[in-house]
């Protein structure tokens, strides 16, 4: 099997290009300065933070992998990493909500035609607007091969049937990307049996639910989607017939690097939130921080910080490179995912009992850090997908 | 109406950054400790981009003067609007005494040279706090200076500026071409855009040594010791009013 050649990987801060430490410097600024002092509110009310998400757009922080042809920067997936870890070390939830259009556009930035592509990435460069990726179903998951909601042939029309659950960003959207059966025969193989579709949120017969209200992240929006009857032209057909498990999967190489990003920058905010507590507070005569059960864990967290960065890093520098990711990318995603909610716990534990109390910002972290290891692919498909790549190699 | 404003941007240690003395207290330790742009040039940065966004200035220029790193705090002004940059060559020793009387005589040249109007600086720096150098610049070149501004306004070939002085407010009004040090309340600074960022990187930046502007880098100062202020004591609690007027008397404060 092949080695890789760590030539030109630019892992350490030094080695980031002037643009790239610039941009890192905006989204942090933006972090430290407009999301970290609402986000307990957002926390608390759940509602949604459309100023905080408008002022991204503004400063161009958000739908970074829009080509520069309908009015995005094009930025790398290693670029995007960078801004994601930043916003989210202000708030995941936050983040979320952002990530949740780059999920959403990422099948037709990476399926759609010249058409399909200007009309729904170029209205998100246009105004604040946000999209959503609708694959999800009350009873299917992770196996989204089991996905149920039926889309059948009519002239000129498909007609939509079905229900989504837990659409990040499904009562805000302006369009969604839905993965739904086109062929009904269950011995059709997934691979040719689903269909792409993109959908105006407002087409008749699209019913968002209610906001559910969730473990953490909560100001960001998740909802179930009905939808009945809803009529979308063969116009909005992304590449064909029985192409959409291929895209809707393809999708997740490019997201997977930033989704591990913004778990990472979660990490991160909980270690230094818990490494200025441990050097203020005192128990025993000194400082906690000077104690070794303390040192110690706040030395795992930082092992546990800095290489899930490097990993994600990675996965998108493979991608960027040319690359089929999928190896990488799941480990980035799996360990930033598994490593966030240990260092959020930890942080919480390094408070004591003042990290159990809302007033102290730990426990924000520890509920939102539990999503990671589900959303995006949870830890366990993760592991299926790793497994099976590397497995792959000894095979040959 | 002014056609073309010099900006002067300072780098600074970060204002968010601990400050420490190097252990032989000849300054600060300014090695991997984070630098950005001085907050008050920024504003006077934005005080510029808005002029030119309003049309009463057609050419912005960002100057600063040091080491290699500088052309960072340049680019920065870029991002936020500025048109070009100059990039005054100096390092070492003659970057470790750079002060307000160097500066001043570089911009005054500067100016003349690129036959700027109107020079906008930081009324300070937060790492000297030294208040000079717009009042330096001002003399130097004969112009007019409105210092501390917290509202600039153009009218005609004048300028209105209204200062921030110990007892509120004071309005003026000086002839171009003038010197205009910035104040807090003078604007709030954008943000650099990531698409302002990347326009940014095709503005020149051009580089110019002091010594091809005929200036002297020569420092009339020299620092003879940094020290940390003393820690702050503890203070006394008391029980009465009385208690507080004897403690006072005691200290002598009363």
């Amino acid at each position: 099997f092949t080695y890789f050649k760590v030539t030109h990987f630019p892992c350490l801060p030094s080695e980031l290009t002037d643009q790239q430490k610039e941009f890192k410097e905006v989204a942090r600024k933006f972090a430290q300065e407009e999301i970290i002092p609402v986000a307990p509110e957002y926390d608390r009310s759940g509602e949604y933070p459309f100023p905080l998400i408008r002022r991204a757009w503004e400063l161009g922080l958000m739908n970074s992998h829009i080509p520069e042809d309908y009015g995005g920067l094009g930025l790398s997936s290693f670029d995007s990493c960078l801004i994601t870890e930043e916003l989210a070390y202000g708030c995941t939830g936050v983040q979320t909500a952002i990530e949740a259009n780059s999920l959403g556009q990422m099948p037709v930035i990476i399926a759609g035609n010249e058409a399909q592509k200007k009309k729904y990435l170029g209205r998100m460069t246009e105004e604040p607007l946000m999209c959503a990726y609708c694959v999800t179903e009350p009873g299917a998951g992770s196996d989204v091969a089991g996905v149920r909601t039926r889309a059948v042939k009519k002239g000129d029309e498909y007609i939509i049937n079905g229900q989504k659950m837990w659409i990040t960003n499904g009562g805000k959207a302006n369009w969604y990307f839905l993965l739904a059966r086109t062929d009904p025969d269950p011995k059709c193989p997934a691979s040719r049996a689903f269909t792409g579709f993109v959908i105006e949120a407002d087409t008749p017969g699209v019913q968002p639910g209610k906001k559910e209200m969730n473990m953490g992240q909560r100001c960001s929006d998740t909802r179930g989607v009905t939808f009945e009857d809803v009529r979308i032209p063969k116009e909005n057909v992304l590449l064909g017939e029985g192409a959409g498990f291929k895209i809707a999967m393809g999708a997740f190489d490019k997201t997977r690097p930033p989704v591990a990003a913004g778990a990472t920058g979660l990490a991160q905010r909980a270690l230094d939130e818990a490494t200025k507590y441990a050097l203020e507070r005192k128990t025993f005569g000194r400082l906690i921080a000077d104690h070794q059960a303390i040192s110690f864990m706040l030395a795992e967290m930082a092992m546990k910080v800095e290489l899930a960065r490097l990993a994600y890093q990675r996965s998108a520098w493979e991608v960027d490179d040319g690359r089929r990711n999928t190896y990488y990318a799941s480990i980035a995603k799996a360990y930033a995912g598994d490593i966030a909610n240990q260092v959020a716990t930890d942080a919480v534990q390094i408070f004591g009992g003042n990290g159990f109390n809302s007033e102290y910002p730990v426990e924000k972290l520890m509920r939102d850090a539990k999503i990671y290891q589900i959303y995006e692919g949870t830890a366990q498909i993760q592991r299926l997908i790793i497994s099976r790549e590397h497995l792959a190699k000894y095979k040959r | 109406m002014a056609a073309r404003v010099l900006v002067g941007v300072k780098r600074v240690i970060d204002y968010a950054v601990k400050i420490r003395v190097k252990p032989d207290n000849t300054g600060v330790v300014t090695d991997g400790v984070k630098h950005s742009m001085n907050p008050f040039c920024e504003i006077a940065v934005e005080e510029a981009v808005r002029l030119k966004e309003k049309k009463l200035v057609k050419e912005v220029v960002a100057v600063s003067c040091g080491p290699q790193q500088v052309q960072e705090t340049i680019r920065t002004a870029l991002a936020m609007g500025a048109d070009r940059g100059i990039h005054v060559e100096v390092s070492g020793k003659d970057y470790d005494s750079l002060g307000p009387l160097q500066v001043s005589k570089i911009l005054a040249a500067l100016a003349k040279k690129e036959e700027a109007s109107l020079i906008i600086l930081g009324k300070q720096a937060i790492d000297d706090d030294c208040n000079q150098t717009g009042q330096m610049t001002a003399a130097l070149l004969d112009w007019p200076q409105g210092t501390f501004a917290s509202e600039v306004a153009v009218e005609g070939d004048k300028l209105k500026v209204i200062r921030e002085v110990d007892g509120g407010l004071e309005t003026i009004k000086i002839n171009l071409p003038a010197v205009v040090t910035a104040d807090l309340r003078l604007n709030t600074p954008r943000y650099a855009t990531l698409p302002n960022i990347m326009k940014a990187k095709k503005k020149k930046i051009t580089n110019v040594k002091p010594g091809d502007l005929g200036v002297d880098l020569t420092s009339r100062l020299e620092v003879l010791r940094v020290d940390e202020p003393p820690q702050r004591q503890a203070g006394v609690k008391v029980e009465t009013v009385e208690d507080l007027v004897g403690k006072l008397k005691e200290a002598g404060r009363i």
